[in-house]
């Protein structure tokens, strides 16, 4: 789950790493508020598009303000602008903070060495695409043992060279802080981009992106609470509220597949026939008992023009999936030309029923099944 | 580490439903199952087997002890069943449970790193040696699927895996080992790690590999597989997936271009690798590899 930066900020905060003042509003006068109160000490204010995407800067949701007045002019435009695929209904109102540099900062979890990895770059402020680009090289690692948390000496080692100019002890100590919110929070990704240098010295925290690993959500309840859901289709929030892994795509070829790796694979091979899927559904894992919620979800689609329903059974049984789909298929009546494929754990028994019930055979592969289903879908469109 | 029939095996949560019905197949197929673990049911017996208050005790109580424990086991308590078998000095720790927040499977995996233990999993349906044994959930005892023979198939994905080794015994080829890997971003068997494991297997000739887009498993793979004797076919799928949940940065730039359908492709491809297009192609590549 991703967090905005107005959600992340407070826990960079609660590990002790100093983030600008400010607060958030949802409309210009409470945004001109806010302002009224920080500009108390002079100085600026700079209003910031809450949004769960980059490039704000660039789609000119970040602007700064000397005034309260400005800053409600300044709120007005950004609020209900699209940046992304996200219309902007929030806006994070901060101390404008004076800064000579940027630096880029972060820890992720790490496939390759099992672990976390504390990162650092003094090409802070911009893309990591983009600094990646500039130089390949200035971005810094550390792999961290996660049952020891990183060693100070080791984080100083890492800074070494770098340039910090008398900076590396206040650096290494944010990037310490930095893990602890990590690890506190059961972060994918930490990240402060910019980490800026004060012109006053010191260092803060000017954004933070965070992403929470979705299997941690059940012990951050109060936490996931300030996240950003997905943006979600209605189909797929459907989807969600039955906990069955559903996207919405652009075709019209309906898949239904138990498992993800199966599921994709079945959209692969109906594009290898020329047609477009649309949609992604797997009913595998423990929700292999809800084939009659994902029948409906897929009719529900008017987009659809034929079905193809592709089983392997490992540990779901492709008869308790079939038997679901059959009863939904009683109670909807469906039209929809259809094509299955039934391999595994309980086919026989699968097959069986398929030809009791809707008196047809499954296809000899998974294959033929989504050749027919392509194949009927051009033939209804062409109708 | 390829299982074996010869392997002693216990599962921690041998007394739950899942653990209870999986058991229960798996010994009817013949691993050899020789205990399990409940801490609330320590002295009973279960299914015909004792069952002990942790893996450690398991360890100690039983007459030779034990070599791989599987974990059937929800999301929140896995760290702690693992770390338990870990201790216990299991060769291997097989772990099928989904969802487990990834900071304590890194934890899980640094435990295993320094005492040596093979961790396969998490979120695997686990692995078959037809003929022989099978752990986890999968459908080993169907030998239109799971015919023994001298093909190594590797997946991430069960069900996917499963595909797999129905259309390899429907070309007239047979199964030596089924090695599910696991589909969360971090595992402890990885590609590599498993191509190698049915590289040094006997009884493998050929290995099918079966891939997803994501990470960078798939390309580790393709550096060993440059030196393999054996032949190799692999499918990845994911390719006509739309560009889904997209990486953090952060990660986008530790990974570089790695990770689509292309650069696996293209990797596999120059060391060697006949890549498939669709599953069903397996059954000719095959052929034509194995003569």
């Amino acid at each position: 789950m991703n967090f905005e930066e107005h959600a992340g900020k407070p826990l960079l905060k609660a590990a002790g790493i100093p983030v600008p003042e400010g607060a958030t509003a949802t409309d210009a006068d409470g945004a001109a508020g806010i302002a009224g109160k920080l500009l108390a000490g002079g100085g600026k204010v700079v209003v910031k598009a809450q949004v769960p995407t980059g490039k704000r800067g660039k789609a000119g949701g970040i602007k700064l303000a000397g005034s309260a007045d400005e800053a409600k002019g300044v709120a007005a435009a950004i609020l209900g602008m699209t940046i992304g695929e996200h219309t902007v209904g929030k806006v994070l109102v901060e101390q404008a903070t004076p800064f000579t540099r940027e630096f880029y900062a972060a820890v992720i979890n790490d496939p390759e060495t099992k672990g976390p990895k504390i990162l650092f770059s003094t090409l802070g402020g911009m893309d990591v695409e983009e600094a990646a680009e500039q130089d390949p090289n200035a971005m810094r690692s550390l792999a961290v043992d996660i049952r020891k948390g990183p060693d100070a000496a080791a984080v100083r080692a890492m800074l070494d060279g770098a340039g910090l100019d008398g900076l590396e002890d206040a650096v290494a100590e944010v990037l310490i802080k930095l893990y602890d919110a990590y690890t506190a929070n059961d972060a994918e990704l930490m990240e402060i981009n910019p980490l800026a240098v004060l012109e006053a010295g010191g260092l803060i925290a000017l954004d933070c992106k965070f992403t929470m690993d979705d299997s941690a959500l059940p012990r951050h309840e109060e936490l996931a609470k300030t996240g950003t859901p997905d943006k979600l289709t209605g189909l797929e929030a459907k989807g969600k509220e039955l906990d069955l892994k559903y996207i919405e795509l652009e075709g019209d070829v309906g898949v239904i597949a138990n498992g993800a790796g199966l599921t994709m694979t079945t959209m692969d091979v109906v594009r290898h026939h020329g047609g477009v899927p649309g949609n992604f559904l797997e009913i595998g894992g423990e929700s292999y008992t809800k084939g009659t919620e994902a029948l409906s979800l897929v009719l529900d689609n008017p987009k659809i023009k034929s079905l193809v329903i592709n089983f392997c059974g490992a540990f779901a049984r492709t008869d308790v999936m079939t038997e679901g789909i059959l009863n939904a298929w009683d109670e909807l009546k469906p039209t929809l030309p259809t094509f299955w494929s039934v391999h595994g754990t309980g086919d026989v028994e699968a097959v069986a029923m398929l030809k009791e019930r809707l008196g047809v055979d499954p296809l000899p592969d998974m294959s033929a099944a989504c050749k027919a289903a392509v194949d009927a879908a051009k033939n209804a469109g062409d109708a | 580490m390829i299982i074996r029939g010869n392997h002693k095996v216990i599962v921690q949560g041998i007394t739950g439903k899942q653990g209870t019905f999986w058991s229960e197949r798996m010994m009817e197929y013949g691993t050899k199952i020789v205990g399990g673990v409940n801490p609330k049911k320590a002295g009973t017996e279960h299914i015909g087997v004792p069952v002990f208050g942790s893996a450690v005790d398991a360890m100690k109580g039983l007459d030779g002890g034990f070599d791989v424990s599987i974990l059937f086991i929800p999301p929140m308590g896995a760290k702690a069943a693992a770390l338990d078998a870990i201790e216990a000095g299991a060769k291997a720790v097989v772990c099928l449970t989904e969802h487990i927040p990834v900071q304590d499977v890194m934890y899980m995996m640094a435990a295993a790193k320094e005492r040596g233990t093979q961790i396969i999993g998490p979120n695997t349906a686990g692995g078959v040696t037809p003929g022989e044994c099978f752990t986890g959930f999968m459908p080993a005892f169907n030998d239109k699927i799971f015919r023994p023979g001298n093909v190594g198939i590797i997946s991430r994905s069960g069900s996917l895996g499963t595909l797999m080794c129905l259309n390899v015994v429907q070309a007239g080829f047979g199964i030596s080992a089924f090695v599910g890997i696991g589909g969360d971003p971090i595992i402890g068997t990885t590609t590599r790690d498993a191509l190698e494991a049915l590289d040094a297997f006997e009884k493998t000739e050929a290995v099918v590999m079966v891939g997803e887009i994501g990470g960078a498993m798939e390309e580790h793979a393709a550096e060993y597989a440059a030196k393999m004797n054996k032949p190799m076919a692999a499918f990845i799928a994911g390719g006509a997936a739309p560009p889904g949940k997209k990486m953090g940065h952060a990660g986008a730039i530790v990974m570089g271009d790695k990770g689509t359908y292309k650069s696996k492709a293209d990797a596999l491809s120059a060391a060697g690798v006949a890549i498939l297009d669709t599953p069903m192609d397996v059954g000719p590549v095959l052929k034509e590899r194995m003569g």
